[in-house]
């Protein structure tokens, strides 16, 4: 995957969506989040701007939460629980191996743009400890085994396309 | 679908559900929620597929549901008639549901729970103890209803709370009424909700609003995600009466974006009710304004305190502010403000339908009601359970919870999320309340149980926790960034067998200083 040129127009739109009430600042950050995969930090300006804040308040808000990222992420977003559930039943050794598979420390993303390594607090679902989420879909029950060959799926995935 | 005009017309548009509904029909019941994940949807689309190939179609309906509670089991599925619980349930398995349980009625045995002492099959799910001494009152729906349709929550009687208060009641009667209930937040500090909502009704504003925390964060805990994915309408009917008791028009549900099945369930079902006319101007013909807004939380663990949520939903960094100002009067915009959690407004429905008095039978002195508890980790029977406050803990990690697997010790087990405390051994005859947790140093907190067995190691479970706690410290105030930080290094080394005697001193010092100074 190559990193294209920020998309304004795609941008503007979504900017423009929300009418310049600051108080959608958030909402405004996740939509750019999700179309994009990233907030591009060049546009920290025109969203300020939009919303009548400085540009230091919305840098302030993306670094705070977890769920807002100025970096690019992957195709894949590997999220590993750490939840309490997940921790007591060997969360530790999953993680290990995720971070073995892939190659990466947490928070960050393969050169090719394929995975992003994260950790979440807690995925509640803890029924499933220990567990993980790719994107949207949950695995449970895991063995470091388990961990491989569903990481092996979505590798192989890349080769295929 | 058309607009509901008046409450007469709800009244007209239930009856008209009700006289639909096939009662010589067998309803299939499948998780849809929490068995996503060990293929429940191939399940379902395996299930239909065969009852119309045997030619059973007008005979069976095959109903997605919200969680059943016994995820250990996962995928589930319940048979009515005759009462069946099927677990583990595979794809491969639906040719012989179908053609032997729904056709020749005989039961299945491979496809049943087993008691574990005897490992006798047990098919009918209200002889499974696991359900035995459960108490489905918040959970009635769930696992019944497909969540995603208002028809069938209106069919088992929904929003007849919300006509009775809005018909009947007068806001002070509604208030009254949670009052004489004794309902405390489910969230955990427990506080009296009734006087909550007396103390916002009161506060001097025009615009006032009621916010529902959804924003489940404490590890361990997923009770409030079951219950807005399995009975959303619920949760919002609870907001409904809120918002008239206490003068609200607008209200926000504030949900973490971790639960994707959740904020799907929670937008159809706005949708629904606005489709309805239950949401926006003059509800039902009664004069009642009042719409609902989703905030997505975008990952801050902090955000579950009512004042950092309440700065998210403005907009900004999600940080707590000083607790000497009330929410209820300077609260969202330095309006007056009633923020509860999904599981108190979930209660509230409950409350207005069958009086305080049918609510205080179950429950103790002062802390009347169930409780929602999702039982986790080291335990045989992990899952969702519903039970009377006061019931011993031994009660939920053994009788129903099924004590801890492989034959290891139960070492203890850990309540309250973060903020609460891990119980020993010793203590699982006391009974589960507010007051007997905190009298123990731990705390109700939201509801995760997390049980440990002999192989965990106490020490490390402690650097676990502040591990979590210093990493999700939203930075504000110095005796929780820094004092987690140093509370931290202490832990580590201790676990990597590098501790000091006077570590234990200087744990108990700072531990004691971050108390009393953090905000």
């Amino acid at each position: 995957m190559e990193l294209k040129e920020t998309d304004w127009v795609r941008l503007e739109e979504i900017i423009n969506k929300y009418n310049g009430d600051s108080c959608s600042l958030i909402p405004l950050l996740q939509d750019i989040q999700e179309t994009f995969g990233y907030i591009p930090p060049e546009s920290i300006e025109s969203i300020a701007e939009a919303l009548g804040l400085f540009p230091s308040q919305v840098q302030g808000v993306i670094t705070f939460y977890a769920g807002l990222s100025l970096e690019p992420k992957g195709k894949y977003i590997v999220r590993v629980c750490r939840g309490t559930a997940c921790h007591v039943k060997g969360g530790r050794s999953i993680l290990r191996v995720v971070r073995k598979e892939l190659g990466l420390e947490e928070g960050e993303t393969s050169p090719d743009y394929q995975f992003t390594l994260e950790t979440v607090a807690c995925l509640g679902t803890c029924f499933l400890a220990p567990t993980l989420m790719v994107n949207k879909t949950y695995f449970g029950k895991l063995s470091p085994p388990k961990v491989t060959t569903i990481l092996a799926q979505y590798g192989k995935e890349k080769e295929e396309s | 679908m058309e607009k509901l005009l008046s409450i007469v017309d709800l009244e007209w548009y239930r009856n008209k559900l009700l006289s639909k509904e096939d009662e010589k029909k067998t309803r299939l019941y499948i998780c849809m929620t929490g068995c996503r994940a060990y293929g429940a949807i191939e399940l379902r689309d395996s299930l239909e597929e065969e009852i119309k190939k045997q030619g059973l179609s007008d005979q069976v309906e095959v109903r997605s549901t919200g969680c059943h509670g016994f995820c250990a089991k996962a995928p589930v599925i319940f048979i009515e008639p005759p009462g069946v619980q099927y677990q583990e349930v595979t794809p491969e398995d639906a040719v012989e549901i179908v053609s032997v349980t729904l056709k020749q009625k005989r039961l299945i045995e491979r496809l049943a729970y087993k008691d574990p002492k005897t490992g006798n099959p047990i098919y009918y799910r209200d002889q499974i103890p696991f359900y035995k001494k459960q108490v489905k009152r918040v959970l009635a729906n769930c696992g019944r209803i497909d969540p995603t349709k208002i028809e069938h929550y209106i069919a088992e009687g929904g929003y007849k709370a919300l006509v009775k208060a809005l018909s009947r009641m007068t806001p002070e009667e509604v208030i009254e009424e949670v009052i004489s209930a004794k309902l405390r937040g489910r969230g955990g500090a427990g506080f009296p909700t009734g006087r909550k909502w007396k103390s916002c009704r009161q506060a001097p504003g025009d615009s006032k609003y009621v916010i529902c925390n959804a924003d489940e964060g404490d590890p361990g805990a997923f009770m409030d995600r079951a219950v807005l994915e399995g009975d959303p309408h619920s949760v919002l009917e609870g907001m409904l009466i809120g918002a008239y008791a206490i003068g609200a028009e607008t209200g926000y549900i504030y949900v973490r974006e971790e639960y994707p099945i959740a904020v799907e369930h929670l937008t159809i079902a706005i949708e629904q009710m606005k489709e309805l006319g239950l949401l926006g101007e003059n509800i039902l013909g009664t004069g009642f304004n009042f719409n609902i807004e989703i905030n997505k939380g975008a990952g801050a663990f902090v955000c579950g305190e009512a004042t950092a949520l309440m700065a998210s939903i403005e907009g900004r960094r999600g940080m707590p502010r000083v607790k000497y100002i009330h929410t209820v009067e300077s609260g969202l915009w330095n309006k007056p403000s009633n923020l509860n959690n999904v599981e108190t407004w979930a209660n509230v429905p409950l409350i207005i339908n069958n009086g305080a008095k049918w609510y205080g039978e179950v429950g103790t002195e002062n802390s009347k009601g169930t409780k929602i508890f999702s039982l986790a980790g080291k335990v045989s029977n992990t899952g969702l359970v519903e039970v009377p406050i006061g019931v011993t803990i031994k009660e939920v990690v053994f009788d129903i919870g099924g004590g801890t697997p492989k034959g290891r010790k139960f070492k203890a087990v850990q309540i309250g999320g973060p903020s609460g405390g891990c119980v020993p051994a010793q203590y699982i005859h006391l009974p589960i309340d507010y007051d007997t947790l905190q009298r123990i140093g731990s705390i109700m907190g939201s509801g995760g149980m997390v049980v440990m067995d002999e192989n965990n190691c106490m020490v490390e479970i402690a650097r676990y926790f502040l591990s979590f706690t210093q990493s999700e410290s939203c930075g504000k105030c110095a005796p929780c960034r820094l004092g987690t930080t140093q509370l931290l290094e202490i832990l580590t080394r201790i676990t990597q067998g590098r501790g000091r005697i006077e570590d234990l001193d200087t744990l108990r010092e700072l531990g004691e200083t971050i108390i009393k100074t953090s905000m």
